[in-house]
């Protein structure tokens, strides 16, 4: 037999689920515990964030919500490796690696609040990153354009899109992935495998082995990691930005982690997913090892937990309140924006929505 | 001076406007050493190299999306979509994504990018390379299309459509894309987006008209005038935004309306205009309005197609019906 070509895929862990090490070559940012602390705190108030989210949406202080509870390694593993000039083209889940790169909790509110200028980040770098993609996958393709102008312009930098493991059967992906691949593009494709598209399980998105060697096809970079290990995520990712900064082209991660909350507030995953198997997945979620191997390393305790749970309140209870007192837009808002400039037609509809606003009051 | 074809306008255009702007790149499926299956972009990959004339690989979606990327970095895209229709697989990257990221993000992110597609039937093509599917764009907010119907309005309508902020489809009628020379001088002048062009004043039918059919609509007037008929040919060039006041404005001096276009007739743009006139110009109207369409139904394969598109003849009769009327 002659064969052609050959892959494989690696699988990266360094933290179990109890948080013990499993490999000893820790990656150089791993050895400095004090980074180590900080990224634990922005999952943790990720999670704080997350809660207090479905919090005010439970009281009708929000609209339907996307929950990341069991993602934060994966997210801030993703947003702490990007540098600030990289561009992010997100999925709508994707906020711990948002808070990192400087979206305020008030602004998810506000676009989950039914406000457009919610997705106006304010601070950079996130001002230069896409708003989320609502349509799925779609934003591979944005990210691939960025890739694409960056390398054009001769910039180094990268575009990183982040999609589910649903979003691996778009397309949009295999679109980007083969475009990065023919072109050698600085794109760097995180599919953050959480089990589930809404209802529908991993094993009926593909038939592939794993999602990651989806990227092998297109000939790029492409890893498995434990999307749960944040210290495995931000390796991969850093890995994958250097690649790419350095002209050696785009990658596909696969972070395999796993939706502990519903697909969005208007679900109820317990209509097609057993408790035995959440009851699993949380005993592989990303906080615990993280706590533990810190812990161990004497460089957290309970005590620091609660005060850094207190002040996370704090910012949240902050953040709704900004929110919350944030006027509705003008009438005239909805077409301010669809145009540079009004035009003349156009200013015939607004005048006319105006005139009625003005009746109506 | 040069005498240039329409597609030979779309050319000197591309040229012009990427010589002056480096941030201005072209890509698409055959637009670089091939020069594009038309030969818009015959030439350009040799002046401006190989990553500002790309070519893409063979996936619409992939070439629409990219383009999105492209120009919320700043750059100006302009994708060639190689018939009018295989833009589908773009719509998604356009109308969910181009047209309404100014809108979503407050103004924060734009994109200043050109779609290009050849547009249109009646040149013996194979099936899905006869479209004329414009109505499906005209209904999104955001959205820029834009149709020239000569090498001048191609050559500034282009340069308008790639300096616009927002994005634009630019439909190009591919019949007439060698059907007649007329001088174009390569100055960068661009004309002006949202505004009707009117190719020829008339006191007694207004004739509304884009794209390959402005043709018959020109050759319908001079018909009517053999007969004493003075008949005003409005090109609308944009279809949105809508410059209605031109429309208004003829309809009220003539009283009449015959609008022609070869899309589908329900729901075509056709259907927009005629409301306008009814919501607008009702009492100026001396006869119903009168629309010159292709039928509701797939434009047939070459050998029937000429039969699908409106003829001059048609326009002539709802042109005198108008007349009869009143």
């Amino acid at each position: 037999m002659t064969i052609a070509a050959k892959f494989e895929i690696e699988y990266l862990q360094y933290l179990d689920a109890e948080g013990k090490q499993v490999r000893k070559d820790l990656p150089e940012f791993a050895k400095d515990l004090d980074h180590m602390v900080e990224l634990y705190k922005l999952m943790l108030s990720t999670r704080v964030f997350d809660a207090k989210s479905i919090a005010l949406q439970r009281t009708g202080k929000l609209g339907t919500y996307a929950s990341c509870l069991g993602h934060e390694a994966a997210h801030v593993g993703i947003g702490s490796a990007m540098k600030p000039e990289d561009v992010l083209a997100p999925s709508y889940r994707e906020y711990g690696a948002q808070l990192y790169r400087g979206v305020q909790p008030r602004e998810v509110y506000m676009y989950w609040g039914g406000d457009e200028r919610g997705n106006d980040y304010q601070k950079e770098p996130a001002r230069h990153d896409f708003a989320w993609s609502v349509p799925i996958a779609t934003q591979c393709l944005h990210a691939a354009g960025s890739a694409l102008a960056f390398k054009i312009r001769g910039e180094k930098r990268v575009a990183v899109a982040t999609i589910g493991d649903g979003g691996s059967s778009k397309g949009d992906f295999y679109g980007a992935i083969n475009m990065a691949g023919a072109r050698e593009l600085p794109l760097v494709i995180a599919i953050v495998n959480n089990q589930w598209a809404i209802s529908v399980p991993r094993k009926i998105q593909s038939g592939a082995q794993t999602l990651a060697q989806k990227g092998i096809a297109a000939g790029l970079y492409s890893i498995q990691v434990d999307g749960n290990d944040i210290i495995a995520v931000r390796k991969a990712m850093e890995d994958a930005l250097e690649r790419a900064r350095s002209g050696q082209g785009g990658s596909v991660l696969e972070l395999v982690t796993y939706r502990l909350g519903d697909h969005t507030t208007a679900d109820d995953a317990r209509r097609y997913r057993g408790k035995d198997e959440v009851d699993e997945a949380w005993a592989k979620e990303p906080m615990k090892r993280l706590r533990n191997w810190l812990v161990a390393k004497k460089v957290w305790d309970d005590a620091k937990e609660e005060a850094w749970k207190a002040e996370c309140d704090d910012w949240m209870d902050n953040e709704v309140n900004a929110y919350l007192e944030t006027k509705t837009q003008p009438v005239t808002a909805m077409f301010d924006y669809t145009f540079a400039e009004l035009p003349a037609d156009l200013a015939k509809q607004r005048d006319a929505v105006l005139a009625n606003e003005n009746k109506a009051h | 001076m040069a005498q240039i074809t329409l597609i030979e306008a779309v050319t000197q255009a591309l040229a012009y406007e990427m010589k002056h702007d480096d941030s201005v790149v072209v890509l698409g499926e055959d637009v670089g050493v091939n020069g594009g299956v038309f030969r818009a972009t015959q030439g350009l990959q040799e002046k401006f190299g190989e990553w500002r004339v790309i070519d893409t690989p063979l996936d619409e979606m992939t070439i629409a999306g990219v383009t999105v990327g492209m120009a919320v970095q700043g750059m100006k895209p302009v994708a060639e979509a190689q018939f009018e229709g295989f833009i589908y697989p773009m719509m998604e990257h356009i109308a969910c994504h181009a047209a309404r990221m100014r809108n979503r993000t407050r103004g924060r992110l734009t994109v200043p990018a050109v779609w290009r597609a050849p547009w249109g039937g009646g040149i013996r093509a194979p099936e899905h390379h006869s479209e004329a599917n414009e109505h499906l764009f005209t209904n999104i907010p955001g959205l820029r299309v834009v149709l020239p119907s000569s090498p001048a309005r191609a050559y500034g309508l282009l340069l308008a459509a790639i300096r616009d902020p927002d994005p634009v489809i630019f439909f190009e009628p591919k019949r007439i894309y060698r059907q007649y020379k007329e001088e174009v001088p390569d100055d960068g002048e661009a004309l002006p987006l949202d505004v009707c062009f009117v190719l020829r004043d008339g006191t007694d039918v207004t004739i509304v008209s884009w794209g390959a059919q402005v043709k018959e609509a020109l050759e319908a007037a001079d018909a009517l005038a053999a007969e004493g008929i003075s008949a005003e040919v409005i090109d609308v060039a944009t279809l949105t935004p809508l410059d209605f006041d031109t429309i208004a404005e003829s309809v009220a001096k003539t009283g009449r309306c015959v609008i022609v276009h070869e899309a589908p007739k329900t729901a075509g743009f056709g259907a927009e205009i005629a409301a306008r006139v009814a919501e607008e110009c009702l009492y100026d109207l001396l006869a119903p309005v009168e629309r010159v369409t292709g039928p509701d139904t797939h434009i047939p394969l070459f050998r029937l197609e000429m039969k699908y598109l409106p003829s001059a003849e048609r326009v002539v009769d709802a042109a005198k019906r108008t007349l009869a009327a009143s």
